[in-house]
């Protein structure tokens, strides 16, 4: 628009009976449309259906299971009996493994505030939002990075023998690895799959193994005084 | 082909004035009457009238928001019936929850299903988390809805953590005893918020009674309350996301910068 009267805008007096939508296009430019044509159906039946069927598969499944297992009770509420180990429900093992290794005010506190905290805030980091793979910018940058970070973290857990947690620390480290060494159109389906995750992806994911990890050993692996017990050999 | 005879009644019923007065979509089975069923309903009207026919393919979602809020609406149904039976005192509430299992008439399947369905809808809580972070659908412009979300789960939690206490039994009493000492660790002020928890140094009576009317009250309604927030917020911002039909950000800019450098 480099002189003002490349253009007349107006709009005729019917406007508000027929609605216009008015679109400038300026020079050396091309008005692109995104249109979705889009199969749309109604919501009522076709969805609240299917989601009424979807809870009423889930019923079923949950009735059985209450028909065939019965919740626990155990004896009342005795404070001067400990029972060994003491623990809590299975969404919270991860962080009673955790209690082990780590003072109360790291694991109870500081651990869980900061992940709390960051699930609430990842939607406000831009950062790459196309989601491109973590290693196809920057590369050398990036790998000193990710490979110094998880080297760092790895040590760390090493120092206060928290294998359990230092395993798939290690796996995903490794994981990071074989991606920065594959390319988006190696052979491999599984290279080209890793190499093309994003930085948030590799977060996220070293985030819900270590929580499978922990809730799983903290579940079924550990017995008296939080000792390592095999759930076979009980 | 000749209607049914409980269609033929229920269309019977659909003319009658007072059908008529309370649901005001009218009859017959036409696209504006479907649209006027979502629109005109109080509680129907937190979801949109039409959807993208793809948002229903059981690949887009898995349907785990909608299982969630199933199991959701069976501990509410089966809480309710619980509550008919339990006082929150001790030792009462310990011999309660036993009567539940060997006195009263599907006490123990009650108890059962409350308890499946409360462990059930915290891996759900939890698995539509992780689905809705790597489908990419927490971004721009539903990250308030994930804040929400997030928010609700953390409400999943201490539903299913203060419930965990009522039963009165030694797996209660320690869990919460384990739990509770982790609050004391917070720098200052942790003996403080662990002693409004308990409603004492211990957990004993009080605790129980503080634990019943979160389980009961305060926790319930919150999570009713932002339940229809959450998803009020997935029509607000522009239905489930599928992936892609979505106008993409990240494309848009491309082409504009293109053109940029075509000048």
């Amino acid at each position: 628009m480099n002189s003002p009267k490349d253009f007349t805008a107006s709009v005729g007096a019917d406007m508000r009976v027929t609605q216009k939508r008015v679109l400038f296009v300026t020079r050396r430019t091309s008005p692109q449309v995104k249109s979705f044509d889009e199969e749309r159906v109604q919501a009522f039946p076709e969805a609240l259906i299917r989601a009424l069927l979807a809870i009423e598969c889930l019923f079923i499944v949950l009735v059985f299971l209450s028909l065939f297992f019965n919740a626990p009770l155990e004896g009342i509420a005795n404070p001067t009996n400990t029972p060994n180990p003491a623990k809590a429900p299975w969404y919270f093992l991860g962080l009673q493994e955790m209690l082990h290794y780590f003072p109360p005010v790291v694991a109870g506190i500081i651990i869980p505030g900061l992940l709390v905290t960051a699930l609430f805030v990842i939607p406000y980091f831009d950062i790459n939002v196309e989601a491109e793979g973590f290693f196809l910018r920057n590369y050398q940058r990036r790998l000193t990075l990710s490979m110094g970070i998880s080297g760092a973290l790895s040590l760390f857990l090493w120092f206060f023998d928290v294998y359990v947690a230092l395993v798939p620390t290690l796996i995903i480290a490794g994981l990071m690895l074989l991606a920065a060494l594959s390319s988006t159109d190696s052979p491999n389906r599984l290279r080209r799959y890793l190499a093309s995750r994003p930085i948030s992806w590799w977060i996220m994911t070293w985030f819900l193994f270590e929580l499978i990890v922990l809730t799983t050993v903290g579940t079924f692996f550990r017995g008296p005084g939080w000792s390592w017990v095999w759930p076979w050999r009980s | 082909m000749m209607p049914s005879t409980i269609e033929t009644y229920f269309n019977k019923i659909e003319r009658t004035r007072v059908w008529r007065s309370i649901f005001r979509s009218g009859t017959g089975n036409s696209t504006l009457r479907n649209a006027l069923a979502i629109q005109q309903n109080v509680f129907l009207h937190l979801f949109p009238t039409k959807i993208r026919k793809r948002m229903l393919d059981l690949g887009a979602t898995w349907y785990l928001g909608t299982l969630t809020l199933g199991t959701f609406i069976v501990l509410v149904v089966t809480g309710i019936l619980l509550m008919l039976y339990y006082h929150p005192s001790v030792p009462q509430a310990y011999t309660d929850v036993k009567d539940l299992r060997f006195v009263v008439s599907s006490g123990l399947f009650l108890r059962n299903l409350h308890r499946w369905s409360a462990h059930t809808m915290v891996f759900l809580a939890f698995a539509h988390l992780f689905r809705v972070f790597y489908r990419g659908a927490y971004r721009a412009p539903r990250e308030f809805n994930w804040v929400v979300g997030v928010l609700l789960l953390l409400i999943t939690l201490l539903l299913s953590y203060t419930g965990y206490l009522l039963p009165w039994d030694q797996l209660a009493f320690w869990a919460i005893t384990v739990g509770t000492n982790i609050s004391s660790a917070i720098p200052f002020i942790g003996a403080k918020i662990r002693f409004l928890l308990l409603g004492g140094n211990l957990v004993n009576a009080n605790a129980l009674l503080r634990f019943y009317v979160l389980h009961c009250a305060i926790l319930p309604i919150s999570a009713v309350l932002f339940l229809a927030v959450h998803m009020w917020r997935v029509r607000k911002d522009g239905g489930l996301y599928v992936r892609a039909s979505e106008p993409s950000a990240g494309s848009t800019h491309q082409h504009a910068s293109e053109e940029l450098k075509k000048q």
